[in-house]
């Protein structure tokens, strides 16, 4: 059992994350400029019909899974990790809190606002203005900027939460 | 004055200022 939950969970759970942060990545630093770019020369349907959607399934449903996964590893110890009970769980909670808010960035304000500005979903059949698709645009790339940002501070914590890291970092 | 989030360098720059500020509450409480 512990081999299932610490062994493949944890690879599982990195798998995932990589997944995850490098969708999230690949959005800041290429697909925001490279749209900037295509807007110019008329070539941004292709990258908003056919690549856009498909990165952001990826990315939504990793993480999930990346947030699950983590969760299942820390088990009965998640409520002590965030609630920072015990000194061992402080770098790992500052992760979680940092994992917990992008994971909520994700499903809360950049998917319904990319379902908006790419017309996916409900939005397929009634596409809302595009004052609304402004705001949209806005709330979604700041949001992404806010994980962009997190993710920093949340892969150094990950990292320097476990084994020889944590005892580097946090002797 | 300018959003730093607007720049690709100003999220790294604030993500490294954040891990900083971060690691050294975690290092003062530890």
């Amino acid at each position: 059992m512990d081999f299932l939950i610490y062994g493949l969970g944890r690879w599982l759970h990195i798998g995932s994350g990589v997944l995850w942060i490098g969708l999230l990545w690949y959005f800041n630093l290429v697909q925001v400029p490279g749209l900037k770019a295509a807007g110019a020369d008329g070539t941004a349907p292709g990258i908003t019909k056919h690549i856009a959607p498909r990165a952001l399934e990826f990315f939504r449903w990793s993480a999930l899974s990346t947030w699950l996964l983590g969760a299942m590893i820390l088990g009965d110890k998640l409520p002590a990790a965030l609630l920072f009970q015990d000194k061992a769980y402080y770098p790992i909670g500052i992760g979680a809190w940092l994992g917990t808010i992008m994971f909520l960035n994700v499903w809360g304000l950049i998917w319904p606002n990319q379902k908006k500005i790419l017309n996916l979903y409900q939005y397929a059949a009634n596409p809302v203005s595009d004052a609304e698709k402004n705001v949209a645009r806005r709330t979604a790339f700041l949001a992404s900027r806010v994980n962009s940002m997190l993710s920093i501070p949340m892969l150094f914590f990950m990292v320097a939460s476990g084994g020889i890291f944590r005892r580097a970092f946090f002797p | 004055m300018k959003n730093p989030l607007d720049s690709i360098w100003g999220t790294v720059i604030c993500g490294l200022l954040l891990t900083s500020v971060l690691y050294n509450i975690v290092h003062y409480l530890y």
